[in-house]
């Protein structure tokens, strides 16, 4: 085990995108979609930081970009989740299968 | 071996294990309980790297917030104790096979770019200096996008209000029946 640094944080953030994106792939429930978004949100904050901590330590812009993906993240949770509300009532199902007559 | 070091590896493990298991898991509840521990691994790497207001808001936000508006929403609209379907064993394949090269691709991309560290003297990423930053106007201030945000903040909160809200004909309807 080497000391740890950009790359070994790189490492953690591009697992864990992409553990967001194998759950985005096979999960066909709304709820555990979104919560694979939130996995992928959070490896890009961790990029964001780590890049600021080992490239620009003289600049804050990583941390100003971290602070908007959060506040997004929240927007857009909420939003889901409304939207996720408002389907179980008309649908009584969150499957993104059984709600296939929104494509058209 | 330093104990910072140490911690390093502990807080990765945390934060994959319990990411790996929140997309796996066949029981909501218990999904939604570990991407919890994986987003306070996520702050806990932030304390690590003395980001403490970042570690903060990750804390204040996600585990605060969206984490229980999630467990709010599977109350709402699962009943206890169910199991999510079992998925087809192809999809699974694929989607891990995707996965896997995708990770192996960006790593190896990663693995040979170097990485060059800029000289100038680092500033401490303090609460006085991020928040004098955030709302300045001059050269590099961030009071615009700030503004932005807080207009989008605004409208989702109303879009939400107004997705979520039953129509007065179906409360009629269901007041009758």
């Amino acid at each position: 085990m080497t000391e740890p640094g950009l790359y070994h944080i790189l490492f953690i953030s591009t697992t864990l995108f992409f553990i967001g994106v194998y759950g985005f792939f096979t999960r066909r429930n709304l709820v555990t979609m979104l919560m694979s978004i939130e996995l992928i949100l959070n490896s890009v904050n961790l990029n964001f930081i780590a890049f600021n901590k080992y490239l620009w330590p003289n600049r804050l812009d990583g941390v100003f970009f971290t602070i908007f993906v959060i506040a997004i993240a929240a927007a857009e949770a909420a939003t889901a989740i409304a939207i996720i509300i408002n389907l179980y009532r008309s649908h009584h199902s969150i499957d993104v299968e059984r709600a296939e007559e929104m494509k058209f | 071996m330093s104990g910072s070091t140490i911690i390093f590896y502990l807080l990765a493990a945390l934060i994959l294990v319990s990411g790996a298991m929140a997309v796996t898991s066949r029981q909501i509840f218990r999904a939604a309980i570990y991407l919890l521990f994986s987003l306070i691994g996520i702050a806990g790497l932030f304390f690590w790297l003395q980001y403490e207001f970042i570690a903060a808001v990750q804390i204040v936000v996600y585990v605060g917030g969206i984490v229980v508006l999630i467990i709010f929403s599977i109350f709402l609209t699962q009943s206890a104790g169910d199991l999510l379907p079992k998925q087809k064993i192809g999809r699974q394949i694929f989607s891990a096979l995707a996965c896997f090269c995708g990770l192996a691709l960006t790593m190896l991309q990663i693995y040979q770019h170097e990485f060059v560290k800029t000289g100038a003297p680092a500033i401490d990423p303090s609460m006085t200096n991020i928040g004098n930053q955030m709302l300045g106007v001059h050269d590099n201030g961030y009071a615009l996008p700030f503004e932005v945000v807080s207009i989008l903040l605004l409208a989702a909160m109303i879009g939400c209000i107004v997705i979520a809200m039953r129509t007065p004909k179906e409360i009629i309807l269901n007041d009758k029946f």
